[in-house]
């Protein structure tokens, strides 16, 4: 190992690994993309990519975020964009969770969705995507439908999930199950204009209350349909959410949900207070 | 007795943005979202006075009632 750490000191310019030197790297020592990121990580050296990051996100968050497992469960109109962020972000291991296959309703909004990928299976088209972006980052494509029976195979070792579902009983079931294991969840759900995320922590019933008055059916996406930026917007801020858990950094929307209302453009908070609902539910 | 309605997202379409609102004494929340032809399967989050409400809540003068629809897309 000290050769490769040698060649790595060797080809770094300044505190930056070059692409072109991981990809030798790789070549010279017949290593995995992920491995000599994490070895130039641990060497201090920023891979080339990140450099962009790095006043926001240190190297050593850079191999924090390496070595962070993350659950997307859903990989449609949120999934995409989520995957697609977590992926650039350098997030080391991605589980992808989706029982669809792209059809032609889906290309309005969904990242993953062009014409050549209709009738492919969804988590296939996004193992593809992350390796195209970040060959570093290991994908774990599931194609099958998350549910409580299965959830906790799906989450076993992810530090955080993420909510990119499209049906409320399989939130309640996601929800159920990271709190079995004790991982953060972090929500995000759209309807036309209109969105809304929360981050809920083991412990909390933040998703529990969200959906209090919930009986069966969908909610307003049943009759708005999703345009393309609502889930960019709301995918984005749960990535936002995510990134801060992994790092310990920043205030999570824990015991709140923030509600987006693009047409208006307008943001508010529901509080969640475990007092509160105790004395005014 | 007067109540303020405020709705968010899409039932504010073909409705209000905030509205005061006469209202019978022992109407309840779920009163006054049939009054205002909402579903009740389409209600999200109720706030009364910044406080989460159930439907059977009865209203009282001067109450501030905000209706959110149930949002579960992804």
């Amino acid at each position: 190992m000290a050769t490769i750490m040698e060649y790595l000191r060797g080809r770094a310019d300044g505190d930056l690994l070059p692409w072109s030197a991981q990809l030798e790297a790789m070549t010279e020592f017949g290593l995995p993309c992920r491995m000599v990121e994490e070895l130039a990580l641990t060497l201090g050296f920023l891979p080339s990519r990140y450099q962009r990051n790095r006043r926001t996100i240190t190297t050593g968050q850079q191999l924090r975020l390496l070595r962070s497992r993350v659950a997307v469960i859903g990989c449609g109109g949120l999934g995409g964009y989520v995957l697609e962020e977590l992926a650039r972000l350098g997030v080391g291991t991605i589980v992808a969770v989706d029982p669809d296959v792209f059809e032609e309703h889906n290309l309005n909004r969904q990242l993953l969705a062009t014409p050549a990928t209709l009738g492919q299976p969804k988590v296939v088209a996004a193992a593809a995507r992350i390796d195209e972006i970040n060959p570093a980052v290991t994908v774990v494509p599931y194609f099958l439908a998350f549910g409580r029976e299965n959830g906790g195979d799906l989450l076993a070792g992810a530090d955080v999930g993420v909510d990119a579902l499209d049906s409320i009983p399989s939130r309640l079931a996601l929800s159920d199950c990271c709190a079995d294991l004790g991982i953060p969840l972090v929500h995000g759900a759209i309807g036309g204009w209109y969105g809304q995320v929360t981050t809920q922590f083991p412990g909390d019933d933040t998703l529990q209350q969200i959906y209090r008055h919930w009986t069966e059916g969908k909610g307003v996406e049943q009759q708005l349909g999703n345009p393309a930026f609502t889930p960019a917007v709301v995918a984005s801020i749960q990535v936002a959410e995510v990134c801060k858990l992994l790092l310990g950094e920043g205030e999570p929307l824990r015991r709140r949900k923030l509600v987006i209302n693009l047409l208006d453009m307008e943001f508010d908070e529901i509080v969640f207070d475990r007092h509160l609902a105790v004395v005014g539910g | 007795m007067q109540i303020t309605v405020k709705l968010f997202a899409s039932f504010r379409a073909g409705r209000f943005i905030t509205a005061i609102r006469e209202v019978e004494a022992g109407t309840t929340i779920a009163d006054v979202i049939g009054q205002l032809r909402i579903p009740l399967q389409e209600i999200g989050t109720i706030m009364l006075n910044n406080r989460h409400a159930d439907p059977e809540r009865p209203l009282q003068e001067g109450d501030r009632l905000a209706l959110f629809p149930l949002v579960g897309g992804g």
